[in-house]
């Protein structure tokens, strides 16, 4: 099925300029605007607007996420698309994009997963400017420790491909690692001790709730519609393709219809009656008090199920792998605590005194082969970007950019091409696991 | 957190078990086309309701059991040993043994 004979293509385009702002949005953040507002006291505008739900649309996105909000974004941006509704059944940013521990990298095992993320990165560093807002993306550079010869090996194997994709990351020994970052434990005392890393020095992390905030602001300038508490109850067709959806504030008439729902991919695809190679996990992270910044990078253990970051207010983030069952509920577990705590010590034994703010949950729609699902299904209209498991955040941008080309052209961009959703029934799967999680 | 009522061994933290997956698929190796043999190995239900599924109890009676768990709150129904089709509407009423 292709796009190209959806009334999408007979939508008149308004000619916007990328980045080029219509009608009267707020003012563009500035310094002198804070200055100025700081010695006059006057209140700062709304960032979007509240719309009551329109009757047609000439595109409906499902998920107010990051991946949502970048697609609406894209769409007005690079193709003057903006009769667009963006539905969340919650709040903006309140899924995945708000709960993941917002580290950014593109050193994958794959020529089609390192080509991609890396796309992502480089959109994540010029974002602040494109979007006026800051994300706070510091490029801190990224570690992920090995402690077993087969994981060493792993490094070595992404560390060739990353090169040939011209991604600066190599693996280093123990005494560098202890050189970038003081207070890991290099020494052979640990039950694990660390053998080396695969060190990615474009790697960092970012504030994601900016990410989203900014995606939002952005979209809404150029005319996208944001709509917040309203679910989708149904999406209608006729004769295999889209014709609207149904939402628990009326009805709505679209020919496309983008899944950005992640966690919650397999309901709305169900809607539809496309089957979906998706098992939904909860993943759990957590936050300690802040203390003075000592961690210069991001920590990752595949073999310890950690990795750890510090925050530019001095919070540790923790994370883990998933939860061993799949379940959509979002309460934490004490075992996930305990385990997190015991590895983060067996790494960095100096903070054992420091303590736990809160922990969390959110939901990973796991692919077999760790790789996402995106592009057209066998009903007509109906895109997917879905399938991101435990590294959506970080790719973001470019599923953004790469979706909203897609829904314009009709035609599905090289980038993402690899990650069609008939690679599973073809026996085509981008194996990304050695490079997706610490869960193996 | 999920505790599983475990019919050999009583009511036991599900770190001690081990999920195996949506119970019910059926495979045929002898006549499964590759895009069957796919299906099988990839599509999921992954619904937001009640599913059955099996566990199995890893550190404790090392048994397969089938239980019915509700995906959004994690609640149990019941839990048989994976051969007891039992009567399962009966268990689903709330009356389990």
């Amino acid at each position: 099925m292709s796009l190209v004979e959806s009334p999408l293509s007979k939508v008149p385009r308004q000619a916007v300029q990328a980045g080029k702002r219509k009608g009267r949005g707020p003012a563009r953040y500035s310094a002198l605007d804070i200055f100025r507002r700081g010695v006059t006291h006057a209140d700062w505008p709304r960032s979007f607007r509240q719309h009551e739900l329109r009757k047609s649309y000439d595109v409906v996105i499902i998920g107010a996420g990051v991946h949502g909000l970048a697609c609406a974004y894209y769409l007005a941006a690079n193709h003057g698309i903006t009769n667009v509704a963006v539905l969340d059944k919650s709040y903006m940013g309140g899924g995945g994009s708000g709960r993941n521990t917002a580290i950014i990298r593109s050193n994958y095992l794959t020529p089609e997963g390192v080509r991609f993320y890396d796309r992502s990165v480089v959109l994540y560093q010029n974002l602040a400017v494109d979007l006026n807002y800051n994300v706070m993306f510091s490029q801190r550079g990224h570690l992920t420790l090995a402690h077993t010869d087969a994981s060493l090996r792993t490094m070595n194997w992404r560390a060739e491909v990353n090169k040939l994709q011209g991604i600066n990351s190599s693996v280093i020994d123990a005494q560098e690692v202890g050189r970038i970052v003081k207070y890991l434990d290099v020494s052979d005392r640990p039950r694990y001790p660390i053998l080396g890393a695969l060190y990615h020095p474009p790697g960092g992390i970012i504030r994601h709730d900016a990410v989203n905030w900014g995606y939002a602001r952005a979209a809404d300038h150029l005319g996208a519609e944001i709509h917040q508490q309203t679910e989708v109850l149904g999406i209608e067709t006729a004769a295999g393709m889209v014709t609207g959806v149904r939402t628990s504030r009326g009805d709505i008439s679209t020919p496309v219809v983008v899944n950005c729902t992640a966690g919650w991919a397999t309901t709305i695809s169900d809607m539809v009656g496309v089957k979906m190679p998706l098992i939904t996990h909860p993943l759990q992270a957590a936050v300690t008090e802040p203390v003075k910044v000592f961690l210069p990078a991001v920590i990752v253990s595949g073999s310890l199920h950690v990795y750890v970051s510090q925050t530019d207010r001095g919070e540790l983030v923790f994370g883990a792998s998933v939860d061993p069952y799949p379940s959509y509920s979002m309460r934490g577990s004490l075992e996930f605590t305990e385990a997190v705590a015991s590895h983060i010590l067996e790494l960095i034994p100096s903070i054992s005194s420091l303590k736990v703010l809160r922990q969390w949950a959110g939901l990973c729609d796991m692919t077999p082969d760790y790789s996402p699902i995106m592009g057209i299904t066998p009903v007509g209209g109906f895109l997917l970007d879905v399938g991101w498991g435990t590294y959506g955040f970080k790719a973001g941008p470019v599923s953004g950019e790469a979706m909203a080309q897609l829904v314009a052209t009709g035609c599905v961009p090289d980038i993402i091409a690899a990650f069609d959703l008939a690679r599973f029934a073809d026996g085509r799967l981008v194996g990304e696991k050695g490079a997706a999680s610490v869960g193996h | 957190m999920i505790l599983i009522n475990c019919p050999n061994c009583g009511p036991r933290n599900s770190s001690e078990f081990r999920h195996a997956g949506e119970a019910g698929k059926v495979r045929d190796v002898t006549t499964a086309d590759p895009a069957t043999w796919r299906r099988y190995l990839y599509e999921q239900d992954n619904p937001l309701g009640w599913v059955t599924e099996s566990w199995f109890h890893t550190n404790g009676c090392r048994s397969f059991l089938r239980a019915e768990r509700h995906t959004g709150t994690n609640e149990i129904r019941w839990v048989l040993p994976i051969d007891d089709l039992g009567d399962v509407t009966e268990r689903a009423k709330g009356n389990n043994p």
